[in-house]
């Protein structure tokens, strides 16, 4: 019986648990909450994908109400696969949360903070399971209005700044996207995803589609932060509290990328999007220019928060790569570069998060001889770092291996040697920190101490992770090869 | 009966598991210095124990996994693994000996890091002797360059960072940018990145696109330190000595020539780079670093230095063993490896020696000491005879087996550069002996009575002294060992 309601609990676990957050005022009820709901949530996920992987596609019609005109919640391969990547590093990061949220919030913000970290959650795992154009969109709001509290909840008076400006840009998206959803409406009389697909391609060659298409490829841009609308992000995740920024870098961005994927390949088809429109040889550009403009720009940050930041625009870069190469090995390397990142830099951003617990700070020169001080919290930041370049036996390898492969075979030269270049920046900006933590005397009087365990485990746990799908390949490699296969063959 | 599936297994995990030890023994000097030693003996022994089989013609293959999808981590024991997985497991052991003797000496700091990166090192420069594709070895190739940050960096001072930046960045870049596109290009092309004998290229490209995949690979292997990407080299000269001698003899350099042979023997082909007019650039490149950096050794007055470059210049003796592609050319410089293993490691454990003792760094300081340190200056002549290629040492067989591929091939060009350079060395090694021996003191005082560096200096680099000796005298089992390779051509 409850089997069969997973897809809605999956959504409702979080949603229902978040007001009790700003109920409850002592914080450990709080807390507990929150970490008990998002374990369930993370359950539920494992439980989606198995479902998914064993049976096909599980279609859920809320309120019973049969599609196109109720709402569905599809699950397939490929949203089953970012729901696991959500809800993991959401139950992660939640677990490190406790002491980090109590040390770096204003007091008795901490129920508002679980509150909204709920709310954030159950958005982006909305935005990934409904089946429904419209509703994708609400679930984007409700996801996007927390973030903004998540990110503003900073003790920097920027992170005000920071998160008004991500508001600002957010709300063009979001109503971009929305735009885009009423005008194929309007052309075809449908909301529902599949639905949509079926009617757009019947519709044809028509200029509503086309200006739909144009609105919601720029209005999930700004939400994905591609360059060059990527200029909330930085200030976003530099001022944030470091659980947000952990949060946030590794799945908000990761969610914006699946919804254009699924609008590109699913809604409109990889033959409109990438022969009749030709969106690579826009999009294409843009993502080189990302990758190299935000290595470039990380490679000068004296704030490591703000380094990963722009390390996360340029990676971001990838993915559209791996999307522009439409083709099922692109494809892959490009999903598996959203999930494999979504473990770098939840592992690179905690890891930070551990420094700012003891420190206070992450700035470049406060880091001096960390190496001997943090010893634990550092090698975490090693591996995260070495995976981020794309290290053999790590995790970043292998999306690399993939994106590389995909434009081999399109006889994309100059493509694989950008992407190889690329890495190569990562290389200085990932040692410039190395070289301070390991290789400068620690400053007079400084204490060896660490972090504390409950902070030190996910993010040891994440950077494993980063080993692990590094050497066993098999379901990470399997999953996102099902999702391109499957996404590219919809249409 | 343990079979050799186990013993690889084993030779690889030793040394990491001595890595741990050692890390666990942090603050006992004697013994994270005895399970180092313990550990590096075991090695030996495993090591050893796969020498039948090889000289059986055996060969051995594990896969361990499945990376991706028709693409494992695999391991496979051929000649010329054997024998690089012999060179440096028995370094490890008189470069351990060396390294306790340098560092108590000098008393430096981070030891325990310091033998903890050793042991690592070796162990994936073992992953690289005996991997059995492409991957396996990269993964042990890259897993070696960062093994070995920490020990070039080692005094952590503004240069030591500066080398070790030049170093990392270097040996990363080449092997990321080039290798890894060579390798997925490779894989995209045929489908598979195995060692086969004759190699995977055969009619799956030709011309140009030959010649561009032989450049991403040749270059890519930056440890081989072709020109122009051997600058990490002499930056990697200011790491402690017995580093120097780790990278210069035991792993680093010699698993760069190594990839370059396997490449050229097992993924290429030496028939189809042969018949390949787009691929014979890669001999002249190798003559020309051969001769260039010869010249630059000649000026330099920093001891370490001249070496540093006598070993770019050495480097490119194996480079064009291979780049002749003919059967005597892959034999002369795989045995190359081994000749300039024992003879540079000889030059740095001497020049240690001398900076324990003495403090003296340049070559101009080095006047009269002879007398004062006569075990160190015997072994760093014969260490200089063979790296010359004088007989009765081995570095002669190595230069003989070149010279006849070149000769055979009728590349007159190559035969000169060979001979030029051997001139080369001559000029710029043997003054430093005459010095050493025949010249005063600059400040005129008597040099009275030996004053030698501590003996766990000075016995490791007598031993391998007479390495270079014994090598002369057992270059045929060398020869015999290797000589599989040269089977499998025609």
């Amino acid at each position: 019986m409850i089997a069969s309601h997973l897809p809605a609990l999956q959504i409702i676990i979080p949603l229902l648990c978040a007001p009790f957050c700003l109920l409850l005022r002592w914080n450990w009820y709080v807390y507990g909450v929150a970490l008990v709901a998002s374990w369930a949530a993370f359950a539920v996920s494992i439980a989606l994908l198995d479902a998914v992987l064993a049976g096909g596609p599980i279609s859920y019609r809320l309120g019973g109400w049969a599609p196109p005109w109720g709402i569905e919640y599809v699950v397939d391969s490929v949203n089953a696969y970012v729901l696991l990547i959500v809800s993991a590093i959401g139950a992660l990061v939640i677990t490190f949360g406790k002491q980090s949220v109590e040390r770096e919030l204003p007091l008795g913000k901490d129920g508002l903070f679980y509150t909204s970290y709920l709310l954030c959650l159950a958005g982006l795992l909305g935005v990934t399971i409904t089946g429904d154009a419209f509703n994708v969109f609400v679930f984007l709001e409700i996801s996007s209005l927390s973030s903004y509290i998540l990110i503003s909840l900073g003790r920097q008076p920027m992170a005000l700044t920071a998160a008004y400006r991500y508001l600002v840009l957010g709300t063009i998206g979001a109503t971009f996207y929305l735009i885009g959803v009423g005008l194929l409406y309007q052309a075809t009389g449908t909301l529902n995803i599949a639905d949509l697909a079926v009617r757009v391609a019947e519709v044809g060659e028509s200029r509503s589609v086309r200006v739909a298409f144009g609105f919601m490829t720029v209005g999930l841009g700004i939400k994905l932060a591609l360059f060059p609308l990527h200029i909330w992000l930085p200030n976003a995740y530099a001022y944030a509290p470091s659980v947000s920024s952990a949060f946030l870098a590794a799945t908000a961005t990761k969610v914006s990328v699946y919804v254009l994927v699924r609008v590109f390949f699913t809604i409109f088809g990889p033959v409109y999007s990438f022969e009749t429109m030709p969106l690579d040889i826009v999009l294409l550009p843009l993502a080189v220019a990302a990758m190299f403009v935000g290595s470039l720009i990380a490679i000068f940050q004296v704030d490591v928060k703000r380094m990963l930041a722009y390390s996360s625009v340029a990676q971001i870069g990838y993915m559209i790569v791996g999307i522009c190469l439409a083709s099922v090995i692109g494809l892959t390397g490009g999903l598996l570069h959203l999930f494999n990142h979504a473990l770098m830099k939840g592992a690179l951003f905690l890891a930070m998060g551990c420094v700012v617990y003891r420190l206070g700070s992450v700035m470049l020169d406060d880091l001096s001889g960390l190496g001997q001080r943090m010893p634990w919290t550092m090698a975490a930041f090693v591996i995260g770092g070495l995976s981020l370049i794309g290290i053999p036996l790590t995790a970043g390898f292998v999306s690399k291996w993939y994106l590389i492969l995909g434009a081999l075979d399109k006889d994309w030269w100059w493509l694989a040697a950008l992407i190889l270049l690329s890495s190569l920046l990562a290389i200085i900006y990932v040692w410039r920190i190395i070289e301070v933590a390991y290789l400068r005397p620690a400053p007079e009087g400084a204490q060896r101490g660490e972090a504390p365990l409950s902070l030190l485990v996910p993010t040891w746990v994440l950077a494993l992770a980063n080993i692990y799908f590094g050497i066993d390949t098999r379901v990470s490699v399997g999953v996102a090869e099902t999702a391109a296969t499957f996404l590219m063959g919809s249409k | 009966m343990m079979g050799a599936e186990v013993f690889m297994l084993l030779a690889i995990a030793i040394p990491f598991v001595t890595s741990a030890l050692v890390g666990m023994s942090d603050g006992k000097p004697n013994q994270r210095e005895t399970v180092t030693l313990v550990g590096a003996c075991i090695t030996f022994g495993v090591v050893l124990n796969l020498l039948p089989g090889a000289m059986s013609g055996v060969r051995t293959s594990i896969s361990l996994l499945e990376f991706l999808p028709g693409l494992s981590l695999r391991l496979e024991l051929e000649p010329l693994g054997m024998m690089f997985a012999l060179i440096a497991s028995f370094l490890w052991i008189v470069s351990s000996i060396y390294s306790i003797g340098y560092m108590r000496g000098k008393k430096e700091g981070h030891q325990t890091r310091f033998f903890m990166c050793f042991a690592i090192a070796i162990g994936s420069a073992m992953t690289v002797a005996l991997a059995g594709n492409m991957l396996t070895l990269f993964i042990g190739y890259e897993v070696l360059s960062l093994s070995t940050y920490p020990l070039v960096a080692h005094h952590q001072d503004a240069e030591a960072r500066k080398g070790g930046r030049i170093y990392l960045g270097y040996l990363l870049s080449t092997s990321i940018g080039l290798l890894l596109l060579g390798m997925i290009w490779t894989w995209q092309l045929t489908g598979t990145l195995e060692f086969k004998p004759g190699g995977i290229m055969e009619g799956r490209v030709e011309g140009a696109a030959a010649g561009l995949l032989l450049v991403l690979y040749m270059f890519g292997i930056g440890k081989a330190a072709l020109m122009p990407f051997h600058r990490w080299l002499p930056a990697a000269m200011v790491a402690p000595t017995p580093v120097s001698a780790l990278l210069h003899a035991v792993a680093v350099v010699k698993a760069g020539v190594f990839s370059v042979m396997k490449v050229v023997v097992y993924i290429f082909g030496i028939d189809f780079l042969g018949a390949t007019e787009e691929a014979s650039w890669l001999g002249y490149v190798a003559a020309g670093t051969l001769l260039l950096a010869s010249l630059i050794a000649m000026q330099a007055d920093n001891l370490k230095r001249r070496l540093a470059y006598s070993t770019v210049s050495q480097l490119s003796y194996v480079t064009l063993g291979a780049a002749m592609f003919h059967p005597l050319g892959v034999i002369g410089g795989a045995m190359h490896i081994a000749m300039h293993a024992f003879g540079k490691i000889t030059l740095f454990f001497c020049a240690g020696a001398i900076y324990v003792a003495t403090g003296k760094v340049n070559v101009s300081q080095l006047d009269g000491l002879g007398k004062a340190m006569p075990f160190t200056f015997l072994a760093f002549f014969i260490g200089a005879c063979s790296v010359i290629g004088l007989p009765p040492l081995g570095g002669m067989w190595s230069k003989y087996y070149l010279s006849l591929a070149a000769a055979d091939n009728g590349q007159l060009v190559f035969i000169a550069a060979l001979m030029i350079s051997s001139v080369l060395n001559v000029a710029y090694l043997m003054p430093i002996v005459a010095r050493g021996f025949f010249k005063r003191s600059e400040d005129g005082e008597a040099v009275e009575g030996i004053k030698e560096a501590p003996v766990f200096c000075v016995i490791p680099l007598c031993v391998s002294a007479l390495g270079c000796i014994a090598l002369f005298f057992y270059a045929d089992d060398l020869y015999q060992l290797l000589v599989p390779l040269a089977g499998e051509f025609k």
